[in-house]
């Protein structure tokens, strides 16, 4: 059998378990064989490993209008060094993408880039104002896989209940910041006992749970609505960037109840907590906030059982000058494209034997699940949409290399290991690490 | 008299006062001996000694505030040091500098300290992480005022002797003050009992070493000494109270309402006051009222942190 593409010797592992060593060919963006045949190129990668490419749900690009905290290429290419084959872009962004046009020109800009793909999330409402529908079915067709308005918050329940009814007709999902913004208030960290004594305004817990409590109800309501007419494909509500125990409780209680709703977390949110604030540096501001250690706790514990189907990164790039503001003035968000697995690999799997196939679902299965793509898995015939990567190698977290524009990490120094050598789109490489000294 | 502090008895003193972490008790008394001396300098006819010739101190107020950057100007010129003012309303940031870029500038000025005030909490950490140089915090948004604090200390060991097993209580918007933060971290450490005392949307839901009541009462009974704090009009603004009629109903400090507390119990109030709001008008102006005395404090006390230091460093460009 003939190939484009020879990886010999590799650790086959997907969100299905570990598959022993193979020879996989790939050719016409396909895995052909695991049991080799010839090709122009042949990569020896004895020791390391390789499973389906990435997917995350949630990144902020940027682009158009805040080129200089990322754009298209920057952020794409951050994608494909951090394993990812494929992003969903936030439309928050200036102005907001909540027109068919707007959708397809992001599309086709990133085809031309050729780096990981590019899915944009359309405005739920039209210009993110909390008013007015976006042309739900303009903008599937145009190609947009998630319908929301974050970077704000929804606080018109009636025009939440509209849009979930009316996007489940075009099969579009609805993906929500579940924030109350009047119990957030000027909130720039967790609320609790950390805050009080610093003397920073709080973000509670509650207005993230209270928030998804009405937003759950607002599900219930918008089923009685379409009285069974809605596609039970997909969810009727994404969940983004859960941080609390308490707002990973209702979403347990809820999918218990056989609610269509989905969630992901970000990789801060199950790695880092509150008492960063103690250093006053606004590094560590993030919304919702980093909470406390329990809530991590509980948060790697729905990871693992399922109550929350994906990681989302939130990938939020700032200017340097931007998150050197003072707490209260400097933007909420971290980047974090770059470092989400090798993070996660170490945190979870190699320090807390968290299961390496159910991290790779979380990374992989579980968000295309979410968007209604199709699962990849290891076998001949499977989209050659991959990632090569490097279970021993441990290399500090480096924020100035990043190819995100944001050169700024919480995680910088960090000894990490599962660093991505090789990402494939379509059998196509986006990003080659291999040449780096081991 | 010449002033030479003995600093020896303690650890070294940290870099900076941004707040009172890394200051043990031991230090903290130190600097209250060294503002004793300030206050022998202070009653002379000249009020001036070399200690800081050679030194620049710079005085930067992101949030406008005469008094307590005035308080801070004359004590460093009283210690001879060269006085380099900023001040600019925060809105001049928001129109592009940066805090760092203006802290950038000011340093290559050749400044050995930095006394900042800025609405927003951490920003002197920050400074402290890019100028590496001593910064005196004169308030940080809600987070801290550790010269108020220590002023309001001094005051308090003046006229009570000792504050060990004294309970002091504060009185107002506890969430949203720097200078009840401040002395909740300072009294405890000096051996005082501190209940702060207000209505419940402006209390914090903890505070470490604190205890906190809705009840004015429980907060006055027994006290010492009564901390009153300013009240913000911004608090109706916001929502957090209904009223000023409504709060003066609850949380006003009156003649006999002070009657709860132990007699005698001098009152603080860290200025600038709302008479007839926080507290009632006489009261401020009547014998019990130390609000005089912490202004002239104010002055030992910010003498003495520049004294503590800055001593035994050398100003900058020098070799």
């Amino acid at each position: 059998m003939n190939g484009e593409l020879l990886i010999q010797h590799v650790r086959l592992v997907d969100s299905r378990g570990e598959h022993g060593t193979a020879d996989v060919l790939i050719g016409q963006g396909r895995i052909l064989s695991l049991e080799g045949g010839d090709a122009r190129r042949h990569i020896d990668a004895s020791g390391l490993i390789l499973s389906p490419g990435f997917c995350d749900p949630h990144a902020h690009l940027r682009e158009p209008g805040q080129e200089v905290k990322e754009d298209l290429t920057s952020g794409l290419t951050a994608a494909a060094r951090g394993g990812y084959s494929d992003v969903v872009s936030m439309p928050n962004t200036l102005p907001p993408v909540d027109r068919a046009e707007g959708v397809a020109a992001l599309k086709e800009k990133a085809a031309r880039i050729g780096q990981a793909r590019l899915h944009p999330a359309a405005a739920l409402t039209q210009g993110q104002e909390g008013k007015r529908l976006t042309e739900a079915r303009l903008l599937a067709e145009a190609g947009a896989v998630l319908l929301t308005d974050d970077g704000r918050t929804n606080e018109d329940a009636g025009v939440l209940a509209l849009g979930m009814q009316y996007a489940a007709s075009w099969g579009l999902t609805v993906s929500v910041h579940a924030e109350d913004a009047g119990l957030r208030r000027g909130g720039v960290m967790n609320e609790g006992g950390v805050s009080f004594r610093l003397g920073l305004p709080g973000n509670s817990v509650y207005a993230e749970s209270a928030r998804i409590a009405r937003d759950l109800e607002i599900v219930r309501y918008v089923l009685a609505q379409l009285g069974g007419r809605g596609p039970q494909a997909k969810a009727l509500l994404h969940v983004q960037h859960l941080s609390s125990a308490r707002g990973l409780e209702l979403i347990r209680q809820a999918k218990a109840e056989g609610l269509p709703v989905t969630c992901e977390v970000g990789p801060h949110h199950l790695t880092l907590s509150e008492e960063r604030l103690e250093s006053l540096d606004p590094l560590y501001k993030v919304a919702p906030p980093l909470r406390t250690p329990a809530d991590a706790e509980a948060l790697i514990q729905g990871l693992l059982d399922g109550s929350i189907d994906c990681i989302g990164t939130d990938h939020a790039p700032h200017t340097q000058d931007e998150k050197e503001l003072d707490l209260l003035r400097a933007p909420f968000g971290i980047p974090n494209l770059e470092v989400g697995w090798p993070l996660l690999y170490t945190e979870l799997v190699l320090k807390r034997d968290f299961p390496l196939p159910v991290l790779l679902e979380r990374f992989t299965d579980g968000p295309r699940r979410v968007l209604g793509f199709e699962a990849i898995w290891l076998e001949a015939g499977a989209e050659a949409s991959l990632v090569l990567w490097n279970p021993d190698q441990e290399r500090p977290v480096e924020p100035q290399r990043f190819a995100s524009k944001a050169k700024f990490s919480p995680w910088a120094g960090w000894k990490l290991r599962g660093w991505p050598v090789l990402t494939l789109v379509e059998g196509r490489a986006v990003f080659e690490g291999l040449e780096q000294p081991a | 008299m010449t002033v030479t502090p003995d600093t020896s008895a303690a650890a070294p003193t940290p870099r900076s006062l941004l707040d009172f972490q890394g200051w043990s008790r031991a230090q903290l008394e130190s600097l209250f001996e060294t503002s004793k001396m300030m206050q022998e300098v202070l009653a002379r006819p000249v009020k001036k000694v070399p200690a800081l010739t050679g030194f620049t101190v710079a005085t930067v107020f992101f949030e406008a505030s005469t008094r307590t950057r005035l308080s801070f100007e004359l004590a460093a010129r009283r210690m001879s040091a060269d006085v380099l003012s900023f001040s600019a309303a925060t809105s001049s940031i928001s129109k592009g500098e940066t805090y760092k870029d203006t802290l950038l500038t000011l340093d290559a000025m050749g400044v050995d300290a930095y006394v900042i005030r800025v609405d927003a909490a951490g920003v002197c950490h920050q400074a402290e992480r890019w100028l590496g140089k001593p910064i005196i915090n004169a308030g940080d948004g809600w987070r801290a005022h550790p010269t108020q604090a220590l002023l309001d200390a001094f005051t308090l060991l003046e006229a009570l002797g000792s504050l060990e097993g004294k309970k002091i209580a504060i009185v107002g918007d506890i969430l949203h003050s720097r200078v009840a933060r401040s002395n909740a971290e300072l009294l405890p450490r000096l051996g005082a009992e501190v209940v702060a005392c207000g209505p419940a949307t402006l209390l914090p839901g903890t505070l470490p070493g604190v205890q906190l009541s809705t009840d004015l009462k429980t907060g006055l009974t027994d006290a010492d000494a009564v901390m009153v704090l300013r009240l913000q009009n911004e608090r109706m603004d916001k929502g957090l109270l209904p009223s000023l009629p409504e709060y003066i109903a609850g949380y006003q400090v009156t003649q006999e309402r002070l009657d709860w507390a132990k007699p005698g119990a001098p009152l603080l109030h860290p200025g600038p006051m709302n008479r007839d709001v926080e507290l009632e008008g006489p009261l401020a102006d009547s014998s019990r009222s130390l609000v005089e005395r912490q202004v002239a404090n104010g002055q030992a006390i910010r003498m003495a942190v520049l004294y503590h230091l800055l001593v035994g460093k050398k100003p900058r460009g020098e070799s």
